[in-house]
């Protein structure tokens, strides 16, 4: 994973609009979270593999990022994004990851299953 | 010495700091392990620091990490049994404790090794145990193998008492040690990346002892 470069990531999600797509969204704060910290409230939600289409999408902020996908009949959003797969041409595949390198949130789209 | 060992947990590292110096013990006085881990630990968070890894990558770089590990400990049977992460307790336990089941039926064990259901703080360790003592609790008493469980919940001694039983690992603490440090996405241990002095009391305290609570069916 890179940092992200909001350029290429804008590519990727204009290359990915108007069609049928496959799409994981994360967000965590890890299962040991009450664990370790009382105080803290553990929550995590995911959906892998729902099949979603937008219209319009674009990524915002000065980092770490937001995005924004408009479907026909709502949206999808994530943010806290720091980090991008560059070597994936064909998906884009998003992350946020803590200061100590710990993923708190991901966006994947991909035309295949994931 | 133990016949035979059947190890059932979810994830991948599970097994390294609270058994893998038992099992190293076992291994040496010539038991066979088999290792069944329910899932590759591919909803993890930990990416490794720095990140080596990805959601998309996790899963083949936590099946590496495990197969080293197991490599480390001289485990000779790794069973990936292919769920998937964070679904255990919702899993059909039809299905998850007639695979634990076939694996009991097809080794026979003459131990088990699990989490105390309700004692393991993360659902998959609850779930994974919970269906190693259902599915175990269907055997027979007279050929029902002991099941000894890891539990490290808060609330442990009011819960469950103290351990049935304490294993002493301080002479496998390097095959220990090299089950921790294979899996590379998920712990960074400080005091374990540099030269490990095994006889220090820091490690010692903290690494030579395993403890375990053995499942009161009756």
């Amino acid at each position: 994973m890179q940092l992200i470069i909001p350029t290429e990531v804008q590519r990727r999600i204009d290359n990915l609009k108007d069609q049928d797509l496959y799409i994981h969204l994360e967000m965590t704060t890890g299962a040991y979270a009450a664990h370790f910290d009382s105080s803290k409230h553990p929550a995590a939600n995911f959906i892998t593999n729902a099949i979603i289409r937008f219209s319009h999408g674009s990524i915002s902020g000065n980092g770490p990022f937001r995005v924004g996908l408009k479907m026909e009949q709502g949206w999808i959003y994530s943010e806290g994004l720091t980090h991008f797969e560059e070597s994936e041409a064909e998906r884009l595949i998003l992350a946020g990851h803590d200061s100590q390198g710990k993923l708190v949130v991901s966006l994947q789209l991909s035309r295949q299953p994931f | 010495m133990e016949r035979h060992i059947l190890v059932v947990l979810p994830h991948p590292d599970d097994e390294a700091f609270g058994l893998s110096g038992t099992l190293a013990k076992h291994i040496k006085n010539g038991s066979q392990v088999t290792y069944a881990c329910l899932t590759l630990g591919e909803m993890g968070r930990n990416m490794g620091n720095p990140i080596i890894a990805s959601r998309i990558t996790l899963p083949s770089i936590r099946k590496k990490e495990l197969q080293d590990s197991c490599d480390a400990i001289g485990i000779q049977d790794l069973r990936m049994l292919g769920f998937h992460d964070k679904t255990i307790e919702f899993e059909d336990q039809d299905l998850l404790d007639s695979r634990i089941d076939a694996i009991i039926k097809e080794v026979n064990p003459s131990l088990i090794f699990t989490f105390y259901p309700g004692y393991s703080v993360h659902p998959d360790h609850d779930a994974t145990g919970a269906a190693v003592v259902r599915t175990v609790g269907r055997i027979p008493k007279e050929q029902r193998p002991p099941v000894y469980c890891l539990a490290f919940a808060k609330n442990l001694e009011e819960g469950i008492g103290q351990p049935n039983v304490f294993n002493d690992v301080r002479e496998f603490l390097p095959q220990k040690v090299q089950s921790i440090l294979a899996h590379r996405s998920q712990f960074q241990v400080a005091e374990l990346l540099d030269e490990v002095d095994y006889t220090s009391k820091e490690i010692v305290d903290r690494f030579g002892t395993e403890r375990f609570w053995i499942y009161p069916f009756d």
